[in-house]
C-alpha cells in the first residue's frame, strides 16, 4: 500500500470515529468503545476491501459484511454514510423514535446493511449461509463477519465455524475485534474465551493474528485471506477499545455509554486535531 | 378421486418439498442430523446438492437459512418442533422474523404423540413460541393431502413460516389433490348449529368422527378446521360462534398460547362466547404408545363427544 493510500485511509478511519461520536452524543446512548476499537476495519473493507457499490445495495454479486457485533453499528454506519450509502445526518437521529438507523442494525431499513444482526452469536451463522449460497450458486463474492471477542463465548459461534470449516468455506473471512473487554470487564476475566486463535485453528480455519490499527497489516491479511483455498479465514485484530479517543481508550466503561456534551467536546477536538494533523502531513 | 391414504403428515412434507423443487430451484431444505425422522431424506435422496445436514446445531441451522434466504433462496429448516421452535427460538425471532426473511421453519413430531421419546421431546409450545412473532404464518396441516398444499403455499409465500408437523401415521379424510388450501383461510368439516368444534392438525380428523358421532345421537356439530393458526380466520370463527353460541377447541398443544387462546382473543373482540380448550392441561407430557397418550390427554373423538355432550347440557 502505497504512503497516499494510507494516508487516504486514515483519514477516513479518523472521520469514522468522528460518526461514532457523532452518532452515540445525539442518541444519549449507544456503543463507542467497540464502534472506536473496529473503525479502521470498518474502513479498510468498505474502502479497500470489498466490491460494494452504494448505487447498488442489493447487488446479487456483491461482497456481503455481517455485523455479528451489531452493538458497533455506529461505526458502521459512519462507514456506510461516508461511502454514499445515505447521508451523514442520518447519524445524528441514530436510535431516534422513526430513525432509518436503528440501535442494531436493521437490513429492512438502511440501505448497505446485508443482515439485522445484534443479538450476539447469530451473524456469524447468517455470513456461513451467504457464503454456502455462494458456493452452491458458483458465484464469487466474499462474505465477511464482524464478532467481538467477548461474543465468541456463545455457543453458536463454534456451531458456526464448525460448519464452515466442515464445508470449506473459503470465501468466508471471520474476522474478531480482540480489543480486550467485554461489559463486566476484560475477557479474561469474565468469560475466558482464550485463546481464541487455537479454537479457530481446531475448526480448521486459517487463522492470523494482526494489530487491527495498522492498515499495512490490514492489508496484508485481507490479502492473504483470498488466497487460501480450502478453508474460511479468520483474521483476529488486536485492538484497543475506545481507539482514537483518548479518554475512552482501555476503558471498559466506555463500552455502551455516550459521551455528555463536555466529553463530546474533548473526543471531537482530539479527533479533528488527529485528522488536521493527518491531512498536513 | 385420489386413494385413500395413510400417512404421517412429516412424511407428506418430505414428498411435497420434493415435488416442488423440480420446479422451483431456489428451494433448499436444511436439517439437524434428523433427516430420517422428519423426512427430509426424501429430498436428499432426489437433490443432495441442495441438501444440507448442518448436524446437530439447530440455532445455527437457523441462522444459516436466515443467509441463505437473504441471497434468493428458500430454505425449509427442519428439525423436531422443540428444537427449531424451541430451543432455536431466539434465532427465529431475531434473524428470519426481525428481518423477515423468506425461511420456513418446520418442526416436525409436535406434540405429545412423539410417544415413547417422552416428554423432553414432546413440544406442546411451539405453536405459542411462533405465534408471538410478527408477521410469522403458522400452518398446522391435518392430513397428507393438505400438507402437501399447505408445502406449496409456504414455498409459494414470500416470508417467514412455521410449518407443524406429526410423527403419527393418518388417514387422509380430504380425499382430492386438487383439495384447495388458502392460507389463513378456515376450513368448514362438517356443518352443524348446536356447537362449533374447532381443530386444528391431527385433532381435526378426532373432531370430524366425533361430529359424526354425535349427528348419530341427534347433536348438530360444527367443525371447523384451522390449518392456519395465524394469519387467524376471525370471520370464520365469529360466524361460527354467533350461528352456534358454543365453541369447543382442541389441539395438540398446551391450552396456554395455541389455538384455543387465540380463538379465545377472536372472539372476545367481536362476539363474547363460551370456549372450552381442549389440549395438553398446562402439563408435561410423558413416554407411552401415541394413541395410548392421546387417549389419557383426552386428544380424541371419544372425548370430544363426552366433552360437547357437557357443554351443550349447561
Amino acid at each position: 500500500m502505497n504512503q497516499s493510500e494510507k494516508k487516504a485511509l486514515q483519514i477516513t478511519a479518523c472521520k469514522v470515529r468522528m460518526g461514532v461520536i457523532e452518532g452515540t452524543f445525539h442518541a444519549k446512548s449507544g456503543h463507542p468503545g467497540g464502534s472506536l476499537s473496529a473503525a479502521d476495519v470498518f474502513t479498510y473493507l468498505y474502502f479497500k476491501e470489498m466490491r460494494v457499490n452504494p448505487k447498488n445495495p442489493k447487488d446479487p454479486n456483491r461482497d456481503r459484511f455481517v455485523l455479528s457485533k451489531g452493538h458497533t453499528c455506529p461505526g458502521l454506519y459512519a462507514a456506510l454514510a461516508l461511502k454514499g450509502y445515505f447521508p451523514w445526518e442520518e447519524l445524528k437521529s441514530l436510535r431516534h423514535i422513526g430513525a432509518m438507523l436503528q440501535g442494531h442494525p436493521n437490513m429492512l431499513d438502511t440501505p448497505g446493511i446485508d443482515m439485522s444482526s445484534g443479538s450476539l452469536g447469530q451473524g456469524v451463522s447468517a455470513a456461513v449461509g451467504m457464503a454456502l449460497a455462494g458456493k452452491m450458486d458458483k458465484k464469487d463474492y466474499r462474505v465477511y463477519t464482524l464478532l467481538g471477542d467477548g461474543e465468541t463465548e456463545e455457543g453458536q459461534v463454534w456451531e458456526a465455524a464448525m460448519f464452515a470449516g466442515h464445508h470449506a468455506l473459503d470465501n468466508l473471512c471471520v474476522i474478531v475485534d480482540n480489543n480486550g473487554l467485554q461489559i463486566d470487564g476484560s475477557i479474561s476475566e469474565v468469560g475466558g474465551p482464550d485463546p481464541i486463535d487455537k479454537k479457530f485453528e481446531a475448526f480448521r480455519f486459517d487463522v492470523q493474528v494482526i494489530d487491527g490499527h495498522d492498515f499495512d497489516a490490514l492489508e496484508r491479511a485481507f490479502n492473504h485471506a483470498k488466497e487460501v483455498k480450502g478453508k474460511p479465514s479468520c483474521i483476529i485484530l488486536k485492538t484497543v477499545k475506545g481507539k482514537g479517543v483518548s479518554f475512552m481508550e482501555n476503558q471498559v466503561g466506555w463500552h455502551g455509554k455516550a459521551p455528555n456534551e463536555e466529553q463530546y467536546q474533548t473526543a471531537m477536538k482530539e479527533l479533528k486535531e488527529t485528522l488536521t494533523g493527518l491531512e498536513a502531513e | 378421486m385420489a386413494e385413500m391414504v395413510k400417512k404421517a403428515t412429516r412424511e407428506s412434507f418430505g414428498l411435497a418439498v420434493t415435488e416442488l423443487a423440480a420446479e422451483n430451484p431456489n428451494i433448499v431444505v436444511l436439517d439437524a442430523d434428523l433427516a430420517a425422522a422428519t423426512k427430509t431424506e426424501i429430498f436428499k435422496k432426489a437433490y443432495a446438492d441442495r441438501f444440507i445436514d448442518v448436524g446437530i446445531a439447530e440455532c445455527n441451522m437457523i441462522g444459516i437459512a436466515a443467509g441463505l434466504a437473504t441471497t434468493g433462496k428458500i430454505p425449509f429448516a427442519a428439525s423436531f418442533a422443540m428444537f427449531s421452535a424451541g430451543r432455536a427460538f431466539e434465532q427465529v425471532r431475531n434473524s428470519v422474523g426481525y428481518p423477515h426473511l423468506n425461511v420456513k421453519v418446520v418442526g416436525s413430531h409436535a406434540g405429545i404423540s412423539v410417544g415413547e421419546d417422552g416428554a423432553t421431546h414432546q413440544c406442546c409450545e411451539d405453536i405459542a413460541l411462533m405465534r408471538t412473532i410478527p408477521g410469522m404464518v403458522i400452518l398446522n396441516p391435518s392430513d397428507h393431502y393438505e400438507m402437501k398444499a399447505a408445502v406449496k403455499s409456504a414455498a409459494e409465500y414470500v416470508g417467514p413460516c412455521y410449518i407443524r408437523l406429526g410423527r403419527l401415521a393418518v388417514e387422509s379424510f380430504h380425499n382430492n389433490d386438487d383439495y384447495h388450501f388458502e392460507i389463513g383461510k378456515g376450513i368448514t368439516e362438517r356443518e352443524g348449529n348446536d356447537i362449533t368444534i374447532i381443530a386444528t392438525g391431527l385433532m381435526v380428523s378426532e373432531a370430524i368422527k366425533a361430529a359424526d358421532q354425535l349427528k348419530k345421537e341427534g347433536i348438530s356439530a360444527r367443525v371447523l378446521n384451522i390449518h392456519t393458526i395465524k394469519p387467524l380466520d376471525k370471520e370464520l370463527i365469529w360466524k361460527a360462534a354467533k350461528e352456534t353460541g358454543k365453541l369447543i377447541t382442541i389441539e395438540e398443544h398446551n391450552v396456554i398460547g395455541g389455538l384455543g387462546e387465540a380463538v379465545c382473543g377472536a372472539v372476545c373482540e367481536k362476539c363474547p362466547v363460551p370456549v372450552i380448550r381442549m389440549g395438553v392441561q398446562d402439563t408435561f407430557g410423558h413416554s407411552g404408545p401415541a394413541l395410548d397418550l392421546l387417549e389419557e390427554f383426552g386428544l380424541c373423538a371419544s372425548n370430544i363427544v363426552k366433552v360437547t355432550k357437557e357443554a351443550l347440557k349447561k
